[in-house]
């Protein structure tokens, strides 16, 4: 009896406590009930587990790279300075919460695909760093709530399933007129900004032309690269911020930095941060390259007739010049709601400055494009990109309050479903008690009750024959 | 033999064209491939040993020249043209035809 109890005791404390063996347990169990091949399933788990440990490499690079300027912006502004960047904050975060984010996940998993079998919100999730990145922030905030370990786990995991197949329910109005009737869904955690711009460009771009009847520049298709895209947006940023600092520092201040010269600092910290996000990018890359084909294996089986909800950039070859006017838009949207966050904080207001993430408005400010061209034409894909930009700005700020130690991290989500989701459940839960419980299972059947209204008005049916309707356009270029 | 799947951040939209690719391969009857995603930043790297890079249009032009061939995909959710495009690649007869 006690070697048993020994070796159960090993496994609960020693084992499911380890954040990356028990990814690889879950991966393990995956793998196995999907009858792979001993190889891929030894394979697999490996990489499951070094994606974990990889994550925290790149952590690592990353707050040593933002540290610096968190007090050179504190000193410029007496505010804190925050750079929205999904990857660096779950990486940061993993450290801590590692453990409870991967049991969330897999309540999350489970929670999915039940709601998927049994009402008509038929969507399978498959946007594995998204289920990450929201696993990590409902970790974050009901642990600030207080909340036990498993109470974290199951109300995470019920939270988190549910949003994975509401944010879906509610794109697709907009999804079924960009894809033109294609079995497929939005699964990406940036879809309120995305059904604003949609709304937006409803009521303000009827009659406006598409974008793709247009010619436009493909400048800015570099930006596709996150590491090109979070290098340049980091060396503009530090660069502003250590020349300015340069300006109102003492000697003494500078040298508590660096020893040396401070811009040419700036410029190394900037390309760390650069290096650590693309770090952490391939540690999310190879957890997820073993687990979501797993999960999309197993969803299949139990939903047949589901639909996938897939990453933002399924929507870009639909309308790529959209995609340029939307980041532009969503980037001017962040500039302005900083210069807004900037004057408040001279009115007294604390609100964190909420410096532009080349990234999230790159993939979500484009994506807000191709939501409002399909609306609006070219005046829904500017008002739309515009307010994504405007909302994920506001929403970092908001949002860092109800993150606890993590709100000083200097960096935050960028992309609006982590924010406003974040807020609502991290305030709820800040009341504790019967009213956290109560006020969870509210937004929940409110948050599903709105999915069947929507799904059940405006989407109908998919139609399976269609299997070979219309192609993206193409580029007019 | 050995192919990429790229996409801007080799999480979302290129792991979704590794696990069509591999549907794809399996009804063509190849069993011998290895299917790996990348992101735009280092498929160029990654590209040198590949057989085979299967990327978007749009990401094609940035990507440039590569050693092995490089194919564009429309619609990475529409299977049939996956297939399709893959056996001609392969220099593999169409289905049926």
């Amino acid at each position: 009896m006690d070697i048993i109890g020994g070796i159960a005791r090993f496994i609960v404390e020693e084992i499911l406590s380890q954040p990356a063996l028990l990814l690889g347990l879950i991966v393990l169990v995956g793998l196995l009930a999907l009858r792979k091949p001993a190889g891929e399933v030894i394979g697999g788990t490996l990489k499951a587990i070094l994606g974990f440990v990889i994550l925290g490499v790149g952590a690592n690079a990353v707050v040593a790279a933002l540290q610096p300027l968190g007090v050179m912006v504190l000193e410029v502004f007496g505010a804190q300075g925050v750079v929205p960047t999904n990857e660096a904050i779950t990486g940061i975060a993993a450290g801590e919460f590692g453990t409870t984010v991967a049991w969330v996940m897999l309540v999350g998993f489970l929670v999915n695909l039940a709601l998927a079998r049994f009402t008509p919100l038929k969507y399978i999730f498959l946007t594995g760093h998204h289920i990450l990145f929201m696993a990590t922030m409902l970790a974050v905030v009901l642990s600030v709530a207080q909340l036990g370990d498993l109470a974290i786990v199951l109300a995470g995991g019920i939270l988190l399933g549910t949003v994975m197949v509401v944010m879906p329910a509610l794109g697709q109005p907009f999804m079924r007129r960009i894809t033109n009737d294609q079995p497929v869904a939005i699964g990406h955690f940036g879809t309120m900004g995305y059904i604003l711009a949609g709304l937006a460009g409803k009521a303000f771009g009827s009659g406006s032309k598409s974008t793709e009847e247009m010619a436009f520049p493909k400048t800015f298709n570099f930006l596709r690269d996150a590491m090109v895209a979070t290098a340049v947006a980091m060396i503009l940023i530090y660069l502003v911020f250590s020349i300015w600092f340069a300006q109102v520092a003492t000697a003494d201040q500078v040298a508590a930095i660096t020893g040396g010269d401070l811009v040419v600092f700036g410029f190394t910290q900037a390309l760390t941060f650069a290096a650590g996000v693309a770090v952490i990018l391939l540690g999310v890359r190879t957890i997820l390259g073993e687990i979501v084909p797993a999960f999309a294996g197993i969803g299949s089986r139990i939903v047949p007739d589901a639909v996938p909800a897939l990453d933002c950039p399924i929507t870009f070859p639909f309308a790529p010049n959209a995609v340029l006017i939307g980041f532009v838009a969503s980037f001017a949207g962040g500039l302005v709601s900083l210069g807004i966050l900037a004057l408040t904080n001279g009115l007294g207001l604390a609100l964190a400055l909420i410096l532009p993430g080349m990234v999230p408005h790159f993939f979500t400010g484009g994506t807000a494009g191709v939501f409002g061209n399909a609306t609006g034409g070219r005046i829904g894909a500017t008002i739309g990109g515009f307010v994504n930009g405007v909302f994920i700005t506001f929403g970092a700020a908001f949002l860092l309050p109800v993150m606890g130690e993590l709100g000083f991290a200097n960096t935050t989500f960028g992309d609006a479903d982590f924010q406003w989701y974040g807020i609502l459940i991290g305030n709820v839960a800040n009341f504790g008690g019967a009213i956290l419980w109560v006020g969870l299972a509210v937004i929940v059947a409110a948050l599903l009750a709105l999915g069947i209204w929507v799904q059940t008005r405006f989407v109908p049916p998919p139609r399976y024959e269609a299997e070979t309707s219309a192609e993206p356009v193409a580029p007019t270029t | 033999m050995k192919i990429l799947t790229v996409c801007g951040m080799g999480l979302g939209t290129g792991l979704l064209l590794r696990m069509n690719t591999e549907e794809a391969l399996k009804k063509i009857g190849v069993d011998d491939a290895s299917v790996e995603v990348a992101d735009i930043s280092t498929a160029k790297g990654m590209g040198a040993t590949a057989d085979i890079v299967l990327t978007s249009t749009e990401l094609a032009e940035q990507l440039g020249q590569v050693k092995g061939t490089l194919v564009t995909v429309q619609n990475f959710f529409d299977k049939g043209e996956i297939e399709r495009k893959l056996r001609e690649a392969m220099g593999r007869p169409q289905e049926g035809g």
